[in-house]
């Protein structure tokens, strides 16, 4: 088992600004080749989290302060960002952020930066391949492609870049339900096509559990529950608290939804 | 008897005033009474003319610095023409007082209104300009000013310059550098305190409110091109009044000072000082100040040596390079200024020997 | 009519000249949005490294020619990792006066190597490539100026829009943080903005020094008029800072020529308080793309 764990994250602490703790010894590691997804509520440290795999912590004047993060066995914590996506490691970030003034297929170029000089005209077609909808519009501005348009523009951005490992942070955020399950179908297609590791965070507990392997629970800045996917589908906490569904299965109803009170803490 | 008040270890305000009040314990303000107490009563009396020279000089400038940090600091304006609002304010005072016989004491306080209307005209196209294109806007402000200074010579003498009267207050002729000091300070802590009291009003809180962030400050129901009119209104203010105060002081005037190298030397004080520190515009004033005045003793004790033979040393290229120098070195590395230094003494003082 | 003309062409090289300085001023600002006030002093630096290269070390003209663009490329680069790293995430404002303090470090120390005087090149360029059109004629330099202006838009035209390292440079000036999380090299893009930015200030500064000779306030003082020419084409255009100074040399030229020399200086920012109030983000500027 260990010598297939391409991501290893040993009791981290991360400090922001030398003075707001949010990570508070987190643990984690994700295999080679599968699906690691990361649930927990707003403010729980998933970004973070995934920031400080990626190295884009130093732009908000964060660090790692204790623990280390291992890739492939090399310690990378508090590495500059520059040198971390040379590694392989790519994040996709929150809110679809591209490149507005640029159009779809500039967008797609800039993820070629660590292979600088390389040929990359067979990369762009893979890409169109996987997202068909970004073809029409390839000579598009990107500050005028719609939502789920740009969700598929930063995926298929991070994957010229031939990731080992890909931090996707909520792709499902503000879109459409059908235009989720399209992702969704997508990111697990890249995985098994590519053998691309992926490790997700999301706030849709549903989706992420149907594609994951391997799910982790975070709140407060800890990991409080960890297990396979269909372990976590099936605790019942999990699914009053994140799938939405009663502890008994049913549907809520009315005197459910009064429960919140007794909504389960772990810490 | 009221009770003295005394630092406090913690922030323990209980009322809005208090949270509000200039001096935060009775200690400040007696220091601040010591210290009017030996600017007037000691300094005037035990240095040399040349010193009483500079120590006026400061004090002219330091009102125009405080002008510009309510501008920058406070409303977040960045303005490149307050040199040539500066000039406006002397040629002002020297036409008002020349052609229309102004009295000193209302020929300031008007040259000082003209100013602050003639920077409300350039101020306006903050309304639709933000960060560097307003830069660029008052950047052509200081050009159109300055030309309009040398060429309108039927009102301005063009390059001959203006000569004016002594000031004069109630029939007293204020001549001379001890005088003058006496006059020169007294007006600048009358603008000193006007400023500091500005900034604990509503307005004052609505420029910091746009300085922090425009869109919410509109948000909140600020108007918020009246009151970054208003700013650029005041902060002129305050240069044409200082620009008038130099205009007597010096009695004669030409336009070439008002050039933006005089700008980028205010805005300068206002960084070097601490942006958003009225304090520390009268210490970026002090500091650039003296690094004239010193620049200017080196220069001519070099000239003397005469090195070389040849070698003809001048004043302004190594001026330049200090002051630029000053400028980068202050901005990697104490980006906020004197103001920050100071607090910083202060309060290893206050605190000292529990530092924490 | 034989004045219009030959105020016409000799606007349309000065134009090209402050089109060229202001194109390497709109490449800062493009990657780093920082607003650069030492570009005229970059402008004189490349003139004078030029002038020393030719009268003092005897190098031949084209030698001198391509070292002191080297030299400036490096001295970008220099400037950049000493002065502008520290700063990267400060307000506008500091980095603003910090620039004001390089351009007056700048200009102190040339002028305490070359001193204020007015150098002029020896006399290089050949009488053949003058034309002569009608009764118009065209000197030699404003011919070198005019085509140099046109190869480099052309050239930075391509570099930016299929060059892969142009389109790095415009994702970090579009979206740092996104561009980071892609591996771009950040501070690699801002050092080679500065490089190339006092490349080509250092080109347009030989040529305007072969026009009006070479002296360091006037060089360091077009450092100033760049701003005119680049808020009329837009901060981020480099098009746009062609036409600009296009049309800032015209107005210039007529200006001096027509009504008096003395308003020609302060035109450009009569004409760029007028645009500014009409259109906040210059003739070419992108309008933001706000998305909420």
């Amino acid at each position: 088992m260990s010598d297939n764990i391409l991501l290893q994250l040993n009791n981290i602490s991360v400090v922001y600004s030398d003075v707001i703790q949010v990570l508070k010894g987190v643990s984690l590691s994700v295999p080679k080749g599968q699906i690691v997804s990361i649930l927990g509520s707003n403010g729980a440290g998933k970004t973070t989290t995934l920031k400080a795999v990626s190295g884009l912590l130093k732009t908000e004047n964060g660090s790692v302060t204790d623990g280390s993060i291992q890739f492939n066995g090399m310690n990378i914590e508090n590495l500059p960002p520059e040198s971390i996506t040379r590694l392989g490691i790519f994040q996709v970030l929150e809110g679809r952020q591209p490149f507005k003034y640029l159009t779809i297929e500039e967008n797609l170029r800039v993820g070629t930066a660590t292979r600088w000089g390389k040929p990359y005209k067979k990369d762009i077609e893979r890409i169109y391949n996987y997202f068909p909808a970004l073809v029409q519009r390839r000579k598009t501005l990107a500050g005028y492609c719609s939502g789920g348009e740009l969700q598929m523009l930063v995926m298929g951005r991070a994957l010229m870049a031939h990731p080992a490992l890909l931090l996707l942070d909520e792709p499902s955020l503000g879109l459409a339900p059908l235009v989720v399950i399209e992702i969704f179908k997508i990111i697990k297609r890249i995985n098994e096509d590519q053998g691309t590791t992926i490790m997700l965070v999301e706030q849709n507990a549903n989706m992420a559990l149907q594609i994951a392997h391997y799910g982790y629970v975070m709140e407060n800045g800890k990991v409080v529950m960890e297990g396979t996917a269909p372990e976590l589908k099936d605790n019942p906490d999990i699914k009053e608290f994140y799938l939405g569904v009663g502890a008994t299965g049913n549907v809520r109803s009315y005197r459910d939804v009064k429960s919140y009170k007794r909504r389960k803490r772990w810490l | 008897m009221k009770k003295l008040r005394l630092h406090q270890c913690g922030n323990f305000n209980e009322r809005y005033e208090q949270e509000l009040s200039v001096f935060e314990t009775d200690f400040g303000r007696l220091w601040t009474c010591i210290g009017v107490c030996v600017l007037f009563g000691i300094v005037p009396f035990i240095s040399s003319l040349y010193t009483l020279y500079i120590f006026n000089v400061i004090a002219i400038t330091a009102i125009a610095a405080i002008g510009l940090n309510i501008l920058i600091g406070f409303t977040g304006q960045i303005s490149l023409g307050h040199g040539a609002f500066f000039g406006v304010g002397a040629y002002a005072a020297a036409i008002l007082a020349t052609r229309a016989h102004f009295p000193f004491l209302a020929a300031l306080p008007a040259a000082g209104l003209i100013t602050a209307i003639v920077g409300m005209v350039f101020g306006i196209p903050s309304g639709r300009l933000k960060g560097l294109y307003l830069t660029i806007a008052t950047l052509a402000g200081q050009f159109i000013i300055e030309y309009v200074l040398v060429h309108w010579e039927s009102l301005t003498h063009g390059t001959m310059g203006m000569i004016l009267p002594p000031a004069e207050i109630f029939g007293i002729q204020i001549m001379g550098e001890r005088k003058f000091f006496f006059l020169s300070f007294i007006l600048l802590i009358i603008m000193t305190t006007a400023a500091v009291n500005l900034m604990r009003t509503r307005y004052g809180r609505a420029f910091v409110s746009i300085r922090d962030n425009d869109r919410a400050a509109e948000g909140m129901g600020i108007p918020i091109f009246r009151y970054k009119i208003l700013s650029f209104g005041i902060s002129s203010f305050y240069a044409g009044f200082a620009g008038a105060l130099w205009a007597y002081y010096m009695t004669s005037i030409t336009t070439e000072p008002f050039s933006l190298a005089l700008s980028v030397e205010y805005i300068a004080m206002v960084i070097i000082g601490g942006m958003g520190s009225i304090t520390g515009s009268i210490f970026g004033a002090i500091f650039i100040t003296g690094l004239n005045e010193l620049l200017r003793w080196i220069t001519s004790i070099l000239m003397n040596i005469h090195i070389g033979g040849a070698v003809s040393l001048t004043i302004a290229p190594l001026r330049e390079l200090v002051f630029g120098l000053a400028i980068v070195l202050f901005i990697i590395f104490e980006p906020r200024g004197l103001a920050e230094v100071w607090r910083i003494i202060k309060s290893s003082f206050k605190l000292w020997p529990f530092s924490y | 009519m034989v004045f219009f003309f030959q105020l016409l062409v000799n606007g349309i090289s000065i134009g090209f000249l402050y089109g060229l300085a202001a194109m390497g001023f709109v490449m800062i600002f493009k990657s780093s949005s920082v607003l650069n006030f030492a570009h005229g002093e970059l402008l004189a630096f490349g003139a004078f490294i030029f002038l020393t290269l030719v009268t003092w070390a005897h190098l031949p003209i084209i030698a001198a020619f391509v070292v002191a663009l080297a030299g400036s490329f490096v001295f970008g680069f220099v400037i950049e990792r000493l002065f502008l790293r520290p700063l990267i995430g400060e307000p506008l404002i500091y980095v603003i006066m910090l620039t004001v303090g390089i351009a007056a470090i700048f200009k102190g120390a040339m002028l305490l190597l070359w001193g204020g005087n007015l150098y002029i090149y020896p006399d290089f360029l050949p009488l053949a490539i003058g034309i002569k059109w009608g009764v118009v004629n065209i000197a030699p330099v404003y011919v070198v100026s005019t085509t140099v202006g046109l190869v480099f838009l052309v050239l930075f035209g391509l570099f930016f829009k299929f060059s892969s390292q142009g389109i790095y440079m415009r994702s970090v000036a579009d979206n740092q943080q996104a561009a980071l999380s892609l591996g771009v090299h950040v501070r690699r893009v801002f050092a080679l903005s500065w490089a190339i930015a006092a490349m080509v200030a250092a080109m347009s500064g030989i040529v305007l020094g072969i026009i009006n000779g070479i002296n360091v306030h006037d060089l360091s003082s077009i450092g100033l008029k760049v701003f005119p020419v680049v808020i009329l084409g837009g901060l981020d255009s480099i098009g746009g800072a062609i036409i600009g100074g296009l049309i800032i040399g015209l107005l210039e030229t007529f200006t001096g020529g027509y009504i008096s020399p003395s308003l020609r200086d302060v035109v450009p920012y009569m004409v760029l308080v007028g645009i500014l109030l009409v259109r906040p983000y210059g003739l070419f500027g992108l309008v933001e793309i706000e998305r909420v």
